[in-house]
């Protein structure tokens, strides 16, 4: 028997430490990993909530949120692809063409 | 024999979670989230949820993963260094993120006794599994929303390619 | 001595991870000298016939071999990694044995002792382990530092991705018509008429046994499809840098995944541990002669699969690398989606 709410402050933690890697990191490729992380965190959430009212819609959300999270893995890494390309480089301080 | 369970891979997933935050090296950081996602798939089964458990360790950890992998291995991605940008987001980002994480737990604990208990669930030797349940309300109820995502995979894989493929 | 359920639970479930363990190394090593054996026939020479009658200690000269050469670690690899990718293949390639059912049903104090573990997502449980096996492969090759290592481990990892779909839409069919995900049930659900009822044969699936057969060659890394280890190109792939028991164990994890897929082709299309005459001819003989009877069927059947490995490898030539992709997305992907299109088409049908 464990407290929902354990796995809840669980999810916490990793989405706190997915916004802080979030932040912290300067490579383009380990930002979208901690966005990865935080996604993680979320589904927790659903499935644990999930099972506290014994319905299966909360796991059919976090269905959909993998197939989302597969699909934008996909374009982003082909974005960071082509970034890597015209610039050389993953460091996002060096990527500020738009800043006027 | 569910709390030494929850905490065992919970207590895999932080660890793994903070050595995703203090690795350098990005393939570091890869390997720690696949981790964390094969002990979630542990908790998501003590939860009851064992197609998704089985899910998450194929789509997750068996393919979006490995084209992570792929790609640091593909651009050669070296270990990350430390600029000024950098040393501006910790000192704001360690805070606002131990904030937020403060705030969420304290509303999760304090509003903890409404939230109940959970049972250990989805014993994997039930004859039957919840993925008939799972798919007859993927089939029925949400299809068109089922049909939204193929169309919106289909849309990335386009894009993936437009994107990735190189300039004549 | 007396034993309380749980406790006897625990104790046969332990003795039957060790000697299924034992068993399947054993079985890798001897596949090995199988294949050399059945290569050297088929190329008109005798194979390794020196160590033991018919060299038949071959694998144990050959494991004390790898045992006592030194260890080798360049000087520029990435340690941890390094060290941690063979243990990884051969983990992931060994694990996946304990949700196979190598016999019928037999149960001694309601534990079931021909299956290490009966669970209701068998079929997702292999296919999940094997995609975690990737890492290993994908690790080797960019820890070693080495331009054919990373080479090779980056076809290999592309190549198992994308055979990956094509393996998993092969068998959609069989567990449409199953309904179930569990491996004793698709198991159950081809008994009746002898091999008739077998998907294979009744259940018209062998589109998606060749399929499934293709792609599990690209999945393990053999012939037709070994880009990855192909020595004209990439010195020895992914595996150039290790040397002495790390080397052994990418060895074993490659055979180990070959028995893998064999286990998994004889459950899923021929009828796992169950006789083609099945129905036809009464059971005879005491208990335990019903009782082994269904795993020498099994083992007939693997035994199969694994010659039928060995040879292709001996018959077939390389693929170029665009022709292992083109094959791959625009062949077998497209005939494994019309396969379940067929085969869902007869079923609503037929009821």
């Amino acid at each position: 028997m464990v407290p929902i709410s354990y796995y809840l402050v669980l999810a916490a933690i990793l989405f706190s430490l997915g916004i802080a890697a979030y932040l912290v990191k300067r490579n383009v490729i380990t930002i979208f990993i901690s966005i990865e992380l935080m996604l993680n965190a979320v589904n927790l959430t659903f499935i644990a909530f999930a099972h506290q009212w014994n319905k299966l819609n909360g796991q059919i959300f976090v269905f959909f949120v993998m197939v989302v999270a597969a699909a934008e893995a996909a374009v982003g890494l082909a974005i960071i692809i082509a970034l890597f390309r015209s610039r050389q480089t993953l460091n996002v301080d060096q990527v500020n063409l738009l800043k006027g | 024999m569910h709390l030494a369970l929850f905490f065992i891979f919970g207590g895999l997933a932080v660890l793994a979670a903070l050595n995703l935050l203090l690795q350098r090296h990005p393939i570091n950081s890869a390997l720690s989230l696949v981790v964390v996602m094969m002990s979630l798939a542990v908790l998501y089964w003590s939860l009851g949820a064992e197609f998704l458990a089985a899910a998450q360790i194929i789509v997750y950890s068996g393919a979006v993963m490995v084209l992570f992998v792929f790609v640091i291995m593909l651009l050669n991605a070296g270990e990350e260094e430390r600029t000024r940008g950098s040393k501006i987001a910790s000192i704001a980002g360690f805070p606002g993120a131990a904030a937020i994480f403060c705030l969420l737990s304290f509303v999760f604990l304090s509003e903890g006794h409404k939230l109940g208990l959970s049972h250990l669930g989805g014993s994997l030797d039930e004859a039957s599994s919840n993925i008939s349940q799972i798919s007859s309300l993927l089939f029925t109820d949400l299809l068109l929303p089922f049909e939204v995502t193929s169309v919106l995979i289909l849309v990335a894989i386009l894009g993936a390619v437009v994107l990735a493929k190189k300039e004549r | 001595m007396h034993l309380s359920d749980f406790q006897l639970f625990v104790l046969i479930t332990i003795i039957k991870i060790a000697v299924v363990l034992v068993i399947t190394l054993t079985a890798v090593a001897y596949t090995v000298l199988l294949e050399r054996k059945v290569i050297g026939r088929i190329q008109n020479r005798w194979g390794p016939s020196r160590v033991g009658p018919f060299g038949l200690l071959q694998p144990l000269a050959d494991g004390i071999k790898l045992f006592l050469k030194e260890d080798l670690m360049p000087m520029s690899v990435e340690r941890p990694l390094f060290v941690a990718a063979p243990v990884i293949a051969l983990a992931c390639a060994l694990v996946s044995v304990a949700v196979v059912p190598f016999g019928q049903t037999f149960k001694i104090r309601g534990v079931d002792i021909f299956e290490v573990s009966n669970v209701n997502i068998g079929l997702l449980v292999i296919l999940g382990i094997t995609s975690i096996g990737v890492y290993g492969i994908a690790l080797s090759g960019w820890s070693s530092n080495n331009k054919y290592s990373l080479m090779g481990s980056l076809r290999a990892s592309s190549q198992v991705i994308s055979y990956e779909l094509a393996l998993g839409l092969s068998l959609v069919g069989v567990v449409l018509r199953a309904g179930s995900l569990n491996l004793r049930d698709i198991v159950n659900s081809q008994i009746g008429h002898g091999f008739l009822s077998w998907n294979f044969f009744g259940g018209l699936q062998f589109v998606g046994f060749f399929i499934y057969i293709m792609a599990a060659y690209a999945e393990t890394n053999r012939a037709p499809f070994d880009l990855p280890e192909a020595e004209s190109e990439l010195v020895a792939g992914y595996h150039t840098e290790y040397s002495s028991m790390k080397f052994a164990m990418f060895f074993m994890a490659e055979y180990a995944n070959m028995l893998t897929v064999s286990c998994v082709a004889t459950l899923l299309f021929f009828g796992g541990a169950s006789s083609p005459f099945e129905g036809w001819i009464p059971a005879f003989g005491p208990t335990w002669l019903q009782a082994i009877l269904p795993i020498f069927w099994f083992v007939a059947k693997v035994f199969s699969f694994l010659f039928l490995y060995i040879w292709v490898r001996a018959t077939l030539p390389r693929f170029r690398y665009d022709q292992l992709m083109s094959f791959g997305w625009k062949f077998l992907l497209p005939l494994a989606m019309a396969n379940i299109l067929a085969t869902s088409l007869v079923m609503a049908l037929r009821s």
